[in-house]
């Protein structure tokens, strides 16, 4: 065992270093940064100077084709990349979708033509893409979607509605899959399309989250039109298009957010029980402890994963650990926090409150760590059946056509 | 970035699991759990044949030389067959105490012998209850002869020499080896049958310090075998899963798979992921074993934490997929949940290594 690059690696990385030394500014401080606050105006323009300056220099979309300006690199190139990105100031949250997502179930459904339309402009952050899966009717259940799409001579006609849109509002193009026959049983009806945002009778309403951001959006269409020649795979294979993207999300979402274990361990330190700072307390102590075990193991867990990669496997559905262990560690730990601070961990103040309001913040946007990309219980039922290989649960709409499927009052 | 276990090492891994799938039986296990015998003597002379309770011990001493990874991964085999053989007590300890600590006359005269199975070793540290540390040693070497009880001793009663945690003649705890032949001891009633323990008195027995003393080698040893130990455990959780899968498989309730059911496939899932992790900070251990990396004692104490937390989870929860038939003396799950606490109770359990654990973050982010 050893944690040392290959040359080729350690030749890759050095330029990559030099690449954002030379381009980018290094984090400073230990003040967090804070994904939840959203993507203002300013943002988005920051964000697309310096995803036009990392695809020009080579260094975005690594692994894809070289004719749509990748490396073709092997994923671990990528891994390596995005850990020498981690230590700088880097404007981030408009593209990770669209490049993650989006534009892979592009290369793996468009046409050509498509591809050498939509692919570049994307890479250089000169257009935004966003996914619309997820519907008040369909969550954990992705496939119960209800959105229609009617064919209309060349076109299809949209009607209904997406929800959870991260970026709507602020992208050009979207993927989405909707109903194209409710006939059939859920899965068979769906059909996969690419649709631009700006169409008439799109209509994009931010929803107000429990952390007070607006991040997310709900999405109306009345009557959108988008053509046939935008369809993504046959009609009825909407569901096994969607799965691609979904692969993609799987080894998208699931970075390290803060606080982690060293911040509890620096608060306990200055936080005070019984006339003694916490951290001499042993129930302290013992959480402290065991939240290190985990966030180690999730650590060591990714080495192992980058091995793999290294040698050319593919990582699969054992992957789906990280987000599993870290966001209720998140939560957790946030709570356990605030506990150590007593009644000055309901404040939020950044002159008065202890490490950045951090914890106060983590509170509140935790939850939706739990939910979104796969909520735990998706996530545990991947685990039981496709690493252990248990039997899948039994469902009462399978083979029935979906307009026969019972539905609840919410 | 090469974070996983050579192809040789698989190659050993695979041929131990073959072995010890064949050899080490639950029905070997149970002539322990019985009572038929102490441990299983046959067994523990062909594992010495093959080399591998010195895979850790250099060629010159004796050993196979395979290095501590090498070690590591005959520890999580011998885990997952919860082998009634004193292989840690031999290799992770009594060897680890003498190579670690030892002069090279003490290496050449015991580590050969142990390492071909001549001898069995054993490490008494505890005097009675309580985790490990100074004040808690109550054993006394004068004038170089052992005065006081340990207990329990695991292997204890089946050991021909006992690597003992005792004070000096200024009350400074260190280690010393004693021969124990002539040495009083009575085997106890344990939680886990199937693994020897006794209690040793003794009353001036001859012994020979191993080094200059001090808590520091003690502590040295314990955190070397904290990563050893830590591999069992993993095995032993890795066992248990499989147990629990495929009787989740198998087993109907309700006109249909019980493994069917969410309740028991998110148990399965939560029992995955405190192994994976566990798995993971062993292989960190394994990684500073070989390389004696300065971050030993922090990742000899995650992965004793680590893996305790989960060989735990998961012998529990296994009976409890099993239902009525899984609490019952002829199914095999009790093998697992007692060798889960013999192996959580034997050098320092959960309070111990979590404290310590977090002097050591103390002490580095100090740093």
């Amino acid at each position: 065992m050893d944690f040392n690059d290959t040359p080729e690696e350690a030749a890759f990385r050095a330029e990559a270093r030099a690449f954002l030394t030379a381009n980018a500014e290094p984090k400073t401080g230990s003040r967090p940064v804070l994904r939840q606050s959203g993507v203002d105006a300013d943002a988005v323009k920051r964000c697309k100077a310096w995803q036009a300056k990392k695809a020009d220099a080579g260094y975005a979309g690594l692994t894809w084709p070289k004719q749509f300006g990748g490396r073709e690199a092997s994923p671990i190139l990528q891994v390596i990349y995005n850990q020498e990105e981690d230590d700088f100031a880097i404007p981030r949250g408009l593209f990770e979708i669209g490049l993650g997502m989006c534009i892979p179930t592009m290369m793996s459904y468009a046409r050509p033509d498509q591809l050498d339309r939509y692919v570049r402009p994307a890479l250089r952050g000169e257009e935004v893409w966003c996914q619309l899966f997820s519907e008040p009717a369909g969550g954990s259940d992705l496939a119960a979607l209800r959105t229609r799409a009617d064919r209309d001579g060349d076109d299809w006609v949209i009607n209904g509605q997406k929800i959870w849109t991260s970026g709507a509002h602020l992208s050009d193009f979207g993927i989405i899959v909707v109903r194209t026959d409710p006939n059939l049983p859920k899965h068979e009806g769906l059909t996969f399309f690419f649709l631009d945002m700006k169409s008439p009778g799109i209509e994009i309403r931010p929803i107000h989250q429990m952390s007070g951001a607006r991040h997310f959006n709900e999405v109306f269409f009345t009557d959108v039109r988008v053509p046939d020649t935008q369809r993504l795979g046959a009609v009825g294979q909407g569901w096994k298009v969607s799965l691609t993207t979904l692969m993609n999300e799987r080894l998208a979402v699931g970075d390290v957010q803060r606080p982690e274990v060293d911040d509890l361990l620096e608060l306990s330190r200055r936080a005070r029980i019984d006339g003694k700072p916490a951290i001499r307390n042993g129930a302290v102590r013992e959480k402290i402890a065991e939240w290190h075990a985990r966030s180690q193991g999730l650590k060591f867990t990714r080495f192992r994963t980058m091995t793999a990669l290294s040698k050319g496997e593919t990582p699969g559905p054992e992957n789906s650990i990280h987000k599993l262990v870290n966001a209720s560690k998140l939560q957790d730990i946030a709570s356990y926090g605030l506990d150590l601070m007593g009644a000055g961990g309901l404040v939020i103040d950044d002159d008065l409150t202890e490490a950045y309001a951090m914890f106060q913040s983590a509170l509140l946007s935790s939850p939706s760590s739990r939910i979104a990309g796969g909520s735990d219980e998706i996530l545990r039922n991947i685990i039981a059946e496709r690493v252990l290989g248990l039997p899948s649960d039994i469902r009462v709409d399978k083979g029935k056509p979906f307009n026969q499927v019972p539905t609840g009052k919410r | 970035m090469n974070f996983d276990f050579s192809d040789d090492l698989k190659q050993l891994r695979d041929q131990s699991r073959r072995f010890l799938s064949e050899r080490c039986t639950p029905a070997v296990v149970r002539r322990s759990l019985d009572g038929q015998e102490t441990y299983a003597a046959g067994l523990w002379r062909e594992i010495a044949e093959m080399g591998w309770i010195g895979a850790a011990i250099p060629e010159e001493f004796g050993g196979a030389g395979l290095g501590y990874e090498g070690l590591c991964v005959l520890a999580e085999e011998m885990g997952r067959v919860v082998a009634p053989v004193p292989f840690g007590s031999t290799a992770y300890l009594a060897a680890e105490a003498i190579l670690t600590a030892g002069s090279d006359a003490q290496r050449q005269e015991y580590l050969s012998k142990l390492a071909d199975g001549s001898l069995i070793g054993c490490l008494a540290l505890s005097d009675g209850n309580g985790n490990p540390e100074p004040a808690a040693i109550h054993a006394r070497v004068v004038g170089g002869r052992l005065t006081g009880a340990k207990w329990p001793v695991a292997d204890g009663g089946i050991a021909d020499i006992a690597v003992v945690v005792a004070c000096d003649e200024h009350r400074q705890p260190g280690l010393f080896v004693a021969d124990l032949t002539g040495v009083r001891r009575r085997d106890l009633r344990t939680l886990d049958p199937t693994r020897n323990h006794a209690r040793l008195d003794f009353e001036g027995a001859p012994v020979q310090a191993l080094g200059s003393g001090g808590w520091g080698a003690v502590q040295r040893v314990l955190d070397r075998a904290a990563i050893l130990f830590a591999f069992e455990q993993v095995g032993g959780a890795d066992a248990c899963l499989q147990m629990a899968r495929e009787y989740a498989q198998e087993r109907f309730a309700f006109g249909r798979p019980i493994g069917s059911f969410q309740a028991i496939k998110h148990k399965l899932a939560d029992m995955y992921v405190a192994l994976e992790l566990a798995r993971s900070n062993a292989y960190y251990g394994a990684w500073a074993l070989g390389a004696d990396a300065t971050d030993l004692p922090l990742a000899a104490a995650t992965a004793r934490v680590s893996a305790t937390e989960a060989f735990h989870l998961a012998s529990k929860e296994n009976i409890q997929t099993h239902g009525g038939i899984g609490f019952t003396w002829a199914v095999d799950c009790h093998l697992f949940y007692r060798r889960s606490k013999q192996l959580a109770l034997g050098i320092g359990s959960a309070p111990f290594w979590k404290d310590r654990l977090v002097d050591l973050l103390e002490t580095r982010n100090a740093a």
